[in-house]
């Protein structure tokens, strides 16, 4: 174990803003990209349902 | 084969002789684009020595590229492009003669301007000289890589920017090479090792880019 | 003449598995759906590995004390962005090659995520920079050849969203993805000798601690991680391009009668 305590944890020597800042950033883009990617898909998904609701003449 | 390489090329040049005040745009974007930078930094004589050599080798970079949309996109207005991709000669063939004539007309201009340039920035002689030849070898490999870039831009309404963006990640190593030469020559050291990667990059390019090129041609006219 | 008619394939007899089975934007949409569940564990778990013996078991480095801990996310999110684009050059030429659309679509829905790792270097790396160098962003190899990297992500990017004919789209991109790739390495070799010529300025990012084993450890998890986790989002993109594209198909209409709208 490398931290006394969980403040230590928080501060990483000082460097707590660098550290944490760097994580922050990597864990915010990891959860906006999937989200993102998400809602492409349920977007895509209702375009296609809508084409079908539609009504159609046969070709 | 040469003779159409050729009819290709003299064809482009008469093109650029009857519209000769627009081939000349390039060449006063670089003088203009040019004189921005001490205007910018400062006059201090020391200082834009220095750059100089950055400077005058990326504003000839950007100017290379304002002027190569207009490459394809004329043959491909009136159908020309379509023609010429049809005829029994190979696609790169084609590419290549593009590429030279757009040399011919915007490169080597820039080339021949490149003294003016040096004396605004304050360049010594010799460095001058050797800034001349970097450019004498790196605008070919500018208008191979430009006219690959607009072949894949062809046609497009965002193209003349998105050429730029395009080629100018590419044309980074030219770039390097270039002002190292000028680099070495000012530090007293050779500059042999620096032209000759320039040397074999512009072969490289010379090689690869006019069947790229002639396949970009292709996919955007299909 | 009567010849057997070949049975249709029942429950037992599936047609055999080929390389090219996948292609099919059907069964891709099939398969991934049932891989993502599972990557997103296996990111999860590596990355909670990774970490716990990045931030737990890793001894402090004696010169960069604890700023060092970035390592464990810049260095992979540097090699996942370098990875990814050879993967995205390789599947472009791929659909372009074989006129395969699933291929194109996959190539697509790469880009983003390589982008964003290439991001996450870049600002990693300049975080990494300002405790242990003084300065945010320093010019040295391997981050100004990750500046380029993303350059050509961009340009890619760019590329295809200009392009209204979607398959004139996708082989202008393999085209331009395959010449980035083969020009990655001449831009390297370049920029690590511009970077050498310029002694004064020559700061090393690379000067990385000598590594102990539970560093290195930590690293190749996260990798892992990092890796699992690319699978998962592009995958996500890639069914959504899919199913974008593909809207009038058959497909399409049985997995909305199937699943309902979603």
């Amino acid at each position: 174990m490398n931290w006394g305590s969980a403040s230590a944890f928080w501060e990483m020597g000082g460097y707590g803003l660098y550290v944490w800042g760097s994580y922050g950033v990597a864990l915010g883009l990891m959860l906006i990209e999937p989200a993102l990617a998400a809602l492409r898909y349920r977007a895509a998904r209702r375009a296609a349902a809508d084409l079908d609701d539609d009504p159609e003449t046969d070709a | 084969m040469s003779a159409v390489f050729a009819a290709v090329v003299a064809r482009d040049l008469r093109l650029a002789w009857r519209r000769r005040i627009d081939a000349l745009l390039p060449l006063v974007f670089f003088v203009v684009a040019g004189s921005l930078f001490p205007l910018g930094v400062g006059p201090e004589v020391a200082l834009l020595a220095r750059i100089a050599s950055g400077v005058i080798w990326v504003c000839a970079l950007f100017a290379a590229m304002l002027s190569m949309t207009g490459v394809y996109a004329g043959d491909h207005a009136d159908g020309t492009l379509e023609q010429m991709l049809l005829s029994p000669e190979p696609g790169w063939m084609l590419a290549a003669a593009k590429a030279l004539a757009h040399w011919l007309v915007t490169g080597l201009p820039l080339v021949l301007v490149v003294p003016l340039m040096g004396l605004l920035f304050g360049l010594p002689r010799d460095a001058i000289a050797m800034l001349a030849l970097t450019l004498l070898l790196g605008t070919p490999i500018l208008s191979l890589l430009g006219g690959l870039g607009a072949a894949l831009t062809l046609g497009l309404r965002s193209g003349g920017v998105l050429l730029i963006l395009l080629v100018l990640p590419l044309a980074i190593p030219a770039l390097i090479f270039g002002t190292g030469a000028v680099g070495a020559l000012e530090g007293g050291q050779s500059a042999s090792g620096h032209l000759s990667l320039m040397g074999a990059l512009l072969i490289v390019t010379a090689l690869g880019a006019p069947p790229a090129t002639a396949a970009a041609l292709r996919i955007a006219l299909d | 003449m009567s010849t057997p008619l070949p049975s249709a394939p029942t429950r037992t007899t599936r047609p055999p598995l080929r390389w090219s089975t996948f292609a099919a934007p059907v069964r891709f949409h099939a398969l991934t759906g049932r891989l993502i569940p599972w990557l997103w564990l296996l990111t999860l778990g590596f990355a909670a590995a990774g970490l716990y013996i990045g931030f737990f078991v890793a001894p402090t480095d004696a010169v960069q004390k604890d700023a060092y801990r970035i390592i464990f996310i810049h260095v992979p999110a540097a090699w996942m962005s370098m990875l990814l684009y050879l993967a995205m050059a390789f599947w472009a030429v791929i659909g372009w090659a074989f006129n395969a659309r699933m291929a194109s679509m996959l190539a697509r829905a790469i880009a983003p995520t390589g982008a964003m790792f290439t991001v996450l270097a870049l600002w990693t790396g300049a975080l990494w920079g300002r405790p242990t160098w003084g300065t945010y962003w320093v010019w040295d190899a391997r981050l100004t050849s990750e500046l380029i990297l993303l350059f050509l992500y961009l340009g890619f990017l760019a590329l295809v969203h200009a392009i209204e004919d979607v398959r004139r789209a996708d082989r202008a991109g393999a085209l331009l993805a395959a010449v980035g790739a083969i020009n990655v390495p001449i831009i390297y070799f370049s920029v690590k000798w511009w970077n050498t010529l310029h002694q004064g300025a020559t700061i090393s990012l690379t000067a990385a601690p000598k590594m102990a084993q539970t560093m290195l450890t930590a690293m190749l998890l996260m990798t892992l991680a990092c890796w699992a986790y690319a699978f998962a989002v592009v995958f996500m993109r890639a069914r959504a391009i899919a199913v974008e594209r593909e809207r009038g198909a058959d497909w399409v209409r049985e997995l909305q009668q199937a699943g309902g709208r979603r």
